[in-house]
């Protein structure tokens, strides 16, 4: 099988969080990147095991400057036989999407695998605009895929329960918890990793539609209020006037 | 890393007599992509696979020591240090110092961890037949089978030589027969090889490897200790063990040689497990000090807590660039008898030798730094840090054995002056004339330096100063020794003292280097004053440290007419400007409150 796995990079999970340049951009100084775990754990290892029980070729696919090949190169030592880096800073789902929609077109991929959300800004949205540049259909929260021939056997998480859905031919999946278990990079894996093609590419021109204005943190918590048990009227004041929640 | 090669290597000991500059220093900041990416593949295995395991090792569950060390085999963690041609990964000295060092976070496995992939494999590496090593280290390497290596007997420990277990060649030649009892034996519970020492013919101290079926094997029950409850400790009981004459390891009555060299690589890579340890501990430290609030504000505010918080990342710097130094010199070394043409094995041992006094030194510090980081981690902890419901209680008691194995912090003491004093013989160090040069300076009185000494003039003013002063007194007691007035083999005292300037001037030295070229090449991740600070604090207490112990030394030799002059060149000669270390410590401790780790 052909499959494409998209990568993307994610602050580290304990990284302090802060914004620059008015509160329009993450402030990235300082901060550990890794590989978006929902893409490194469940996708990426889904598609290398699919490879290893019916052959064919993990491609790992990431958008972003050189300094992501630390991350990519995480991907070859899991197991990809080669990556691609899309040389972008990444704007948008929507430019995100595009620009690997026109590398997936002239690569013949069975499967495109993405994780259900990044860490960081969660917003779910590449694995479905990629499925619309792509025309294929798409298979979004995916615990688990099973192939019978060339059918795919699809279980997706939904309130409450599972669903599952059968399908030949190619299609966009995004993976949620399940799907995998994380797999740590063996030796010989981290020593091979540089000796496998990441090759770089430019985008094609897109154009974005959306611009962010404004990022803003949660309000910091104030701390707990111990009140008299008796004192009912304060208890009401502060609900009302403080808390807002009455 | 390539440099500019017209420089030679510090041979060993040589540090004492040269000078070192920011270019042979090497730390964490000077890792490449390959080992950064082993490094946090070391952090998630622990991560996932032994710290959420961390009661059930406390408790010894059956198998569990086993299923992690094969687990790390399919990793090619157990086989990172050894040749290709056996399943290894070959990797050189300093990416498995990383590993080293992230295994020290893991309690009593990374006893099993050392003792199987240290003294477990390498004594077959070095010393095995090419049989003897096609047939174990392939299985060792992938964890398939556990080593266990014993050498320790109920009355012979530091005293290793006077082992009373005894081999007897079988009257056909076929095989030895081995009697004996061997104690404190990590990994027994569940190995399949046993190395062992024995005396032939009473005498003739001789290695042999054992496989726990051999009839006559059998173990104790599992020993109570303080610390490092997940390690598996038994003693092996031999009686009547038919070992086959195959199974000799290295030649009858050179038992010696694997026994103490072995150790060298040992020593060192206890210490740069007790790093990974402490640099943990800080991080929990710092971390509970933002947390626990007490007067209303954080105890991280206080005073008294920005000084153990200080005190712990200081020592952690300073001996991080210590560990990384020497790794780097055996590094260096290795890849120099290799070119030279020596064997993978010969290279590895050579170069740990020609450290045994460095390896000595960072088997010292790393176990003491650890004490002290842990035992002010429980402190910072108070009353939490007292309860075993909190892991620092459990580092605690973990981290005590590292000052008794790997040969006592004693015994190492000990070493270092021999190995000194036994090159200084040999002729392989020129001890002499740079002591001669002490001398002479000191009678005509030439001693002002107008050397330009550029960044740092006073600390490397003051490292001068520290070597002159060991130099002085190691020349009187050298003369003291010749003219036979003085028996300093039996006086432990002044080796101890002698000792503890030595390591104070190399883990100096080390800082000061590091610390440049983390300057000149912009390497720093917080603020470079903190890596300033912390340099300049251990300077303060390194001048204190060197005098008491000089002058403890020639109080304890030196005859009345020598006395005031000697103790006058050790005060003039022991000499850093006193600095605010109140205010340098806050500095250092602000950034780790503010990072709530250890970050230099």
């Amino acid at each position: 099988m052909n499959l494409l796995v998209c990568i993307s990079k994610t602050p580290e999970t304990t990284a302090k969080i802060g914004f620059t340049d008015g509160d329009s951009k993450f402030n990235e100084e300082g901060v550990q990147f890794i590989m978006n775990p929902y893409d490194e754990w469940y996708a990426l290892v889904r598609a290398i095991e699919l490879k290893e029980s019916v052959g064919g070729k993990v491609v790992a696919i990431n958008v972003g400057p050189a300094s992501n090949d630390v991350v990519i190169r995480k991907a070859l030592a899991i197991g990809a036989d080669e990556a691609v880096r899309i040389n972008a800073q990444p704007q948008s789902a929507m430019t995100t999407a595009k620009y690997i929609a026109d590398y997936a077109k002239e690569g013949n991929f069975d499967i495109v695998f993405l994780g259900k959300e990044t860490i960081d800004y969660n917003g779910s949205e590449v694995g479905s605009m990629l499925a619309e540049y792509l025309d294929l259909p798409f298979f979004s929260y995916a615990s688990k895929l099973e192939m019978d021939g060339s059918k795919a056997i699809i279980t997706r998480d939904v309130e409450g329960g599972q669903e599952t859905a059968e399908y030949t031919g190619s299609f966009v999946l995004s993976a949620a918890k399940g799907l995998a278990e994380q797999r740590i990079p063996n030796m010989r894996g981290i020593m091979m990793a540089k000796r496998k093609p990441l090759n770089v590419i430019e985008p094609t021109i897109t154009e974005d539609l959306s611009v962010v204005v404004k990022y803003e943190l949660p309000e910091a918590k104030s701390g707990v209020k111990m009140l008299d048990a008796d004192d009912m009227d304060e208890l009401v004041r502060l609900l009302h006037e403080e808390a807002k929640v009455i | 890393m390539s440099t500019v090669s017209d420089k030679v290597a510090l041979k060993g000991c040589e540090f004492l007599l040269k000078e070192s500059t920011w270019l042979d220093a090497y730390g964490p900041e000077d890792f490449n992509e390959e080992q950064l990416m082993i490094q946090s593949m070391v952090r998630e295995f622990n991560e996932q696979e032994v710290h959420t395991r961390r009661e059930k090792l406390e408790k010894l569950e059956e198998g569990l020591n086993e299923m992690l060390l094969e687990k790390m085999g399919e990793l090619g963690l157990l086989g990172s240090h050894m040749p290709e041609q056996y399943g290894g990964m070959d990797l050189d000295f300093n990416t498995n110092s990383i590993i080293a060092e992230e295994m020290g976070t893991t309690g009593g496995f990374s006893v099993s961890y050392n003792a199987h992939t240290g003294i477990g494999m390498l004594p077959i590496l070095y010393f095995g037949t090419e049989e003897q090593k096609s047939t174990y280290l392939p299985k060792l390497l992938t964890g398939e089978w556990k080593a266990s290596y014993c050498l320790t007997e109920p009355n012979s420990g530091s005293d290793a030589l006077a082992a009373k277990t005894k081999a007897i060649l079988s009257e056909d030649g076929s095989h030895y027969v081995l009697n004996g009892q061997k104690m404190w034996i990590s990994n027994a519970g569940f190995a399949n090889i046993f190395t062992v020492f024995a005396q032939v013919d009473g005498d003739k101290f001789t290695g042999f490897i054992l496989d726990k079926d051999m009839p006559g094997l059998t173990l104790g029950a599992e020993e109570k200790k303080l610390g490092i409850k997940a390690s598996s400790t038994r003693q092996v009981f031999l009686e009547n063990v038919k070992v086959p004459v195959e199974n000799v390891l290295g030649e009858i009555g050179n038992g010696h040689l694997i026994a103490f060299n072995v150790l060298n690589t040992g020593r060192y890579k206890l210490g740069a497990s007790c790093l990974g340890g402490y640099k943990k501990l800080v991080e929990v430290s710092a971390k509970y000090a933002n947390e626990r609030h007490q007067f209303k504000v954080p105890i991280s505010s206080f005073g008294a807590i920005q000084h153990k918080l200080g005190e712990q990342t200081i020592q952690t710097y300073v001996s991080e660039s210590a560990i990384y130094r020497v790794s780097n010199l055996i590094n260096e070394k290795i890849k120099e008898l290799k070119a030279a043409g020596k064997s993978n094995a010969e290279a590895k041992l050579e170069a740990a030798e020609e450290y045994a006094l460095e390896c000595s030194i960072i088997k010292i510090v790393g176990s003491e730094v650890l004490d002290y980081v842990v035992d002010e981690a429980v402190q910072i902890h108070g009353g939490m840090g007292y309860s075993e419901e909190n892991p620092v209680a459990q580092a605690f008691r973990d981290a005590r054995i590292n000052r008794i194995f790997e040969g006592t912090n004693e015994i190492n003491r000990m070493l270092m002056v021999n190995v000194l004093m036994k090159r200084a013989m040999k002729g392989q160090l020129d001890l002499m004339t740079p002591v001669m040069a002490i001398q002479s300076e000191l009678m005509n009185g030439t001693s002002a330096s107008d050397t330009d000494y550029g960044t740092y003039a006073d600390e490397k003013e003051a490292i001068k100063g520290f070597k002159k002063c060991l130099l002085l007194v190691v020349g009187a007691a050298a003369q003291d020794v010749m003219s036979g007035k003085l028996n300093l083999k039996e006086e432990q005292e002044i080796l101890t003292n002698l000792s503890n300037v030595i390591t104070q001037i190399f883990m100096a030295e080390s800082v000061l280097i590091r610390t440049e070229k983390i300057k000149e090449r912009g390497q720093h991740k917080v603020d470079f004053e903190v890596y300033e600070s912390a340099m300049k604090t251990y300077f303060h207490q390194s001048r204190f440290v060197i005098h008491q112990n000089a002058v403890e030394a020639v109080m304890a030799f030196a005859n009345d007419s020598m006395v005031g002059g000697l103790l006058k060149s050790v005060a003039a000669f022991s000499k850093y400007r006193v600095k605010d270390v109140k205010t340098l410590r806050r500095t250092v401790a602000a950034s780790v409150i503010k990072e709530e780790a250890y970050c230099l």
